[in-house]
């Protein structure tokens, strides 16, 4: 490896992880962190724990001026006690947000020893608590990146257009919280983000070089939650969809919960306000998070990864890779009750 | 169309890729020396327009070649021809003609 590239490296463990569960991925993308979970148990055999006990890191709060940062480092620091109690000391966020937090707060106890003991203390009276700092922070994505190439071994399918023969075009993004706010704590660091670009390229991929690539999806936390606020986080989206329409994308990979949602669904919006879709057919461009690919290139079943949950539906998607899926079960729960169709946006395909 | 209490604004970037330059490289016609401004910005800072109004010949320039001809016609107004702009231009353009010619195409003369 070039010299230079290794500086742009980041130490990701080997095995034994805690796992938090993100917020809103949960609620929007629930498939994902089951999927996150059984490709390291049960394809790389790894040893990850997920406790029921465990709850936000504040991060949308904290963002949107709400939760002060004194509070942060205090439910953040409750988190790491649950990591502690269980022995383990690799410590594995599902939300970009929440690494971006605890990256600041590790930080912010590093400058501010103090901080970190009026912490220790602040925990220990609320709920008489102890934890030890995590030896090692990384973004579950840091860990599907590590282990790319064995997990390549295992796939099924390859990001190849089955009809075509050609690697599929790929846009990646990789959320403003995994390495602008701390640059050195990414894969490839700010300049060079290469966490989803090495996932894409190891699995058959072309990734697309488009000029709006380092833009903010338009999330933005104050921007979205204020309804009158939205036009700029709108027009933020629109602006990267706008950069990336004329590579005609086959699907965007996200890495941040945020991402994934804004993407997915102010296309449906777009599409309402302006009459605009950004691919040819009209059907916009799938949104996938990088668990939801690696699921689907790996066999699983995409309902059971929660392809039908989101707003761009995959279904063309999944005929060019040449996945095998049953149209029947697309709204089939778990105990085979069919659920009612979603309603049909007005112009965007379904 | 719906409406979700919000707006989406148009962005303030400029796509140069379609930029309408016609009126640019038809002055360069008229006025070849154009081409060699440098935009050091010495038009601006000699104007007499300038000092007391928002009249800037440099900024005009850009507009020009950026193809953003909206507001142009109503900025050269400004300008009085008094030509201390062409006396000292360090790369010899012709700004009194280029201001002419500026106001001629743009009222399609």
């Amino acid at each position: 490896m070039n010299r230079y590239w290794n500086e742009y490296q980041k130490t990701i463990a080997d095995d034994h992880y805690f796992y938090e569960r993100s917020c809103i991925r949960q609620t929007f993308f629930p498939g994902s962190e089951t999927a996150f979970l059984r490709i390291l148990r049960e394809e790389l055999g790894k040893d990850i724990f997920d406790d029921f006990r465990q709850h936000t890191c504040t991060g949308i709060g904290y963002h949107a001026d709400i939760v002060p940062f004194e509070t942060t480092m205090t439910v953040c620091a409750r988190l790491f006690s649950l990591m502690t109690e269980h022995g383990y000391k690799n410590y594995v966020p599902s939300c970009v947000t929440s690494f971006g937090v605890f990256t600041e707060v590790l930080h912010t106890w590093q400058e501010h020893p103090e901080l970190l003991e009026k912490t220790r203390e602040n925990l220990y009276k609320a709920t008489g608590r102890e934890f030890e700092i995590p030896e090692n922070l990384v973004h579950p994505s840091d860990i599907i990146y590590k282990f790319r190439e064995e997990l390549a071994g295992k796939m099924k399918y390859r990001l190849v257009n089955s009809f075509t023969g050609k690697p599929l075009k790929v846009v990646e993004h990789i959320g403003c919280h995994y390495a602008k706010i701390f640059p050195d704590k990414g894969v490839g660091k700010a300049e060079f983000p290469y966490v989803l670009a090495g996932m894409i390229e190891s699995w058959g991929g072309e990734v697309v070089d488009y000029p709006e690539r380092r833009h903010c999806c338009g999330f933005g936390f104050r921007q979205y939650l204020i309804q009158e606020n939205r036009g700029y986080s709108i027009s933020n989206t629109k602006k990267k969809l706008e950069s990336m329409e004329p590579y005609e994308p086959d699907f965007i990979v996200t890495n941040c919960p945020g991402c994934t949602l804004f993407l997915d669904r102010w296309q449906y919006t777009i599409a309402e306000m302006e009459h605009k879709t950004y691919d040819k057919d009209g059907y916009g461009i799938p949104v996938l998070t990088y668990e939801e690919m690696a699921g689907l290139l790996l066999g699983y079943n995409p309902w059971e990864l929660g392809l039908q949950i989101h707003q761009v539906q995959a279904d063309h998607l999944l005929d060019k890779i040449g996945i095998e899926y049953n149209i029947n079960d697309k709204y089939k729960g778990v105990s085979g009750t069919i659920f009612r169709k979603p309603e049909k946006p007005t112009i965007l395909q379904v | 169309m719906k409406d979700f209490g919000f707006a989406i604004e148009k962005p303030r970037a400029l796509d140069l890729d379609k930029a309408d330059r016609n009126l640019y490289v038809r002055l360069l016609k008229r006025e070849p020396s154009f081409a060699r401004c440098f935009q050091c910005g010495m038009c601006s800072a000699t104007c007499s327009a300038r000092n007391f109004t928002d009249y800037n010949i440099r900024r005009i320039h850009t507009l020009m070649r950026q193809g953003q001809t909206q507001e142009l016609d109503a900025m050269l107004q400004k300008c009085m021809l008094c030509g201390k702009c062409t006396l000292v231009c360090p790369r010899g353009v012709n700004l009194r003609h280029l201001i002419i010619q500026m106001r001629k195409l743009l009222n399609n003369e």
